[in-house]
């Protein structure tokens, strides 16, 4: 640390004097605070993308089919904004390794949830109950 | 480990030496990665990648039981509908509940980063409170639907409901003694680099389960209550 001069008589380890760094700068950690408009944002956006959902369903302006997509694009960007605000996710932070992290398990989340919902409706539909099987034969 | 300026001195010191080499020397810095530079950060840096890929393996725990119930979530062997027995003036309530604890956990975490102990710890009950407003109305909902005879056993959709909505509550379950515990911490120990270390997980952890609520409530309630 380039500021180390500054604290040497606290005789500690360098441990203690990046801390004190930290506390300077701490708006460029990793998983940085984040500051009280990011939250209020953050805060404002998840309550109107709540809230209008909820609306949607209880007051039921649309027919169902429509309501549903639009239900589950307010849920996609009440994720994101969750995820931009509160967890202050970027590209930059641990090297890009949050994100290369998060990237792979969406991956497997879509896999796991469009595989399973795949497969079993089609097996759902596909094939007969064991008692029709019997009749048939 | 002494102070800097004295290391710029006392070369004979190999890791310091490779460690200096490493800050002159820009390319090779991320070459290695245990070097003083990774200790220096009270280990913050490696926690919070390893405490988001704790999250990640969460997350895939919840895309199992989220795959289950949306398999099993239309099963309801001549048993009650979502439409049926959810309640969505309780969720909402609910919801906004877990909204707002994520919220005031925020402001805790930004009262300590000015290093305000008793604010900190003002904002993480009130968090904690909210917590537990959660909790208390999704165990008035689940003891209602059990009383009304929705229980786990009565369909496959229930059981997968159950499941679910259950293994996040008690996430929060578990979030709430999290925060008990790191408030008798910061009580007795103050907003040393270590607790501030742990109150930045338990923070991801916190608004990771607001993440994952979103999911519930917008394919669980709302989308059962469309069907």
């Amino acid at each position: 640390m380039s500021a180390g001069p500054v604290h040497v008589d606290t005789g500690h380890a360098g441990h203690d004097d990046a801390n004190h760094d930290h506390d300077t700068h701490g708006h460029g950690d990793t998983h940085g605070h984040g500051s009280r408009k990011d939250y209020l944002i953050g805060f404002f956006l998840s309550v109107v993308l709540t809230a209008i959902p909820f609306w949607l369903v209880m007051a039921g302006p649309f027919s169902a089919g429509v309501t549903a997509v639009a239900i589950m694009a307010f849920a996609f960007v009440q994720i994101i904004v969750h995820m931009v605000y509160f967890l202050h996710m970027d590209t930059k932070s641990e090297g890009g390794w949050t994100m290369m992290a998060l990237v792979f398990t969406v991956v497997l989340v879509v896999i796991t949830l469009s595989g399973s919902i795949w497969v079993m409706y089609h097996l759902n539909t596909n094939m007969m109950p064991a008692e029709v099987m019997s009749e048939m034969r | 480990m002494s102070s800097t300026t004295m290391s710029d001195q006392t070369i004979s010191d190999p890791s310091r030496a490779e460690a200096d080499r490493q800050k002159k020397d820009d390319p090779q810095r991320d070459v290695f990665f245990v070097t003083e530079e990774a200790h220096e950060h009270g280990g913050m840096g490696g926690t919070a990648l390893g405490f988001w890929i704790y999250l990640m393996s969460d997350c895939l725990i919840f895309a199992v039981l989220f795959a289950t119930y949306g398999v099993l979530g239309t099963a309801y062997a001549g048993g009650p509908t979502p439409r049926e027995i959810f309640e969505l003036p309780l969720v909402a309530l609910n919801t906004s509940m877990l909204l707002l604890s994520s919220i005031t956990y925020g402001f805790a975490m930004l009262a300590m980063a000015r290093g305000a102990k008793a604010q900190t710890q003002g904002w993480l009950a009130i968090t904690g409170l909210f917590g537990l407003a959660f909790l208390s109305i999704e165990l008035y909902e689940f003891a209602t639907l059990i009383h009304e005879g929705a229980t786990p056993q009565r369909s496959a959709f229930l059981s997968s409901f159950f499941t679910l909505v259950g293994t996040h509550g008690l996430h929060v379950t578990f979030g709430i003694i999290w925060l008990v515990t790191l408030m008798t911490q910061v009580a007795r120990r103050g907003l040393i680099p270590e607790n501030r270390r742990r109150l930045m997980c338990l923070s991801m952890f916190w608004h990771f389960l607001d993440v994952v609520w979103i999911g519930v409530f917008t394919f669980v309630y709302l989308l059962g209550v469309l069907r």
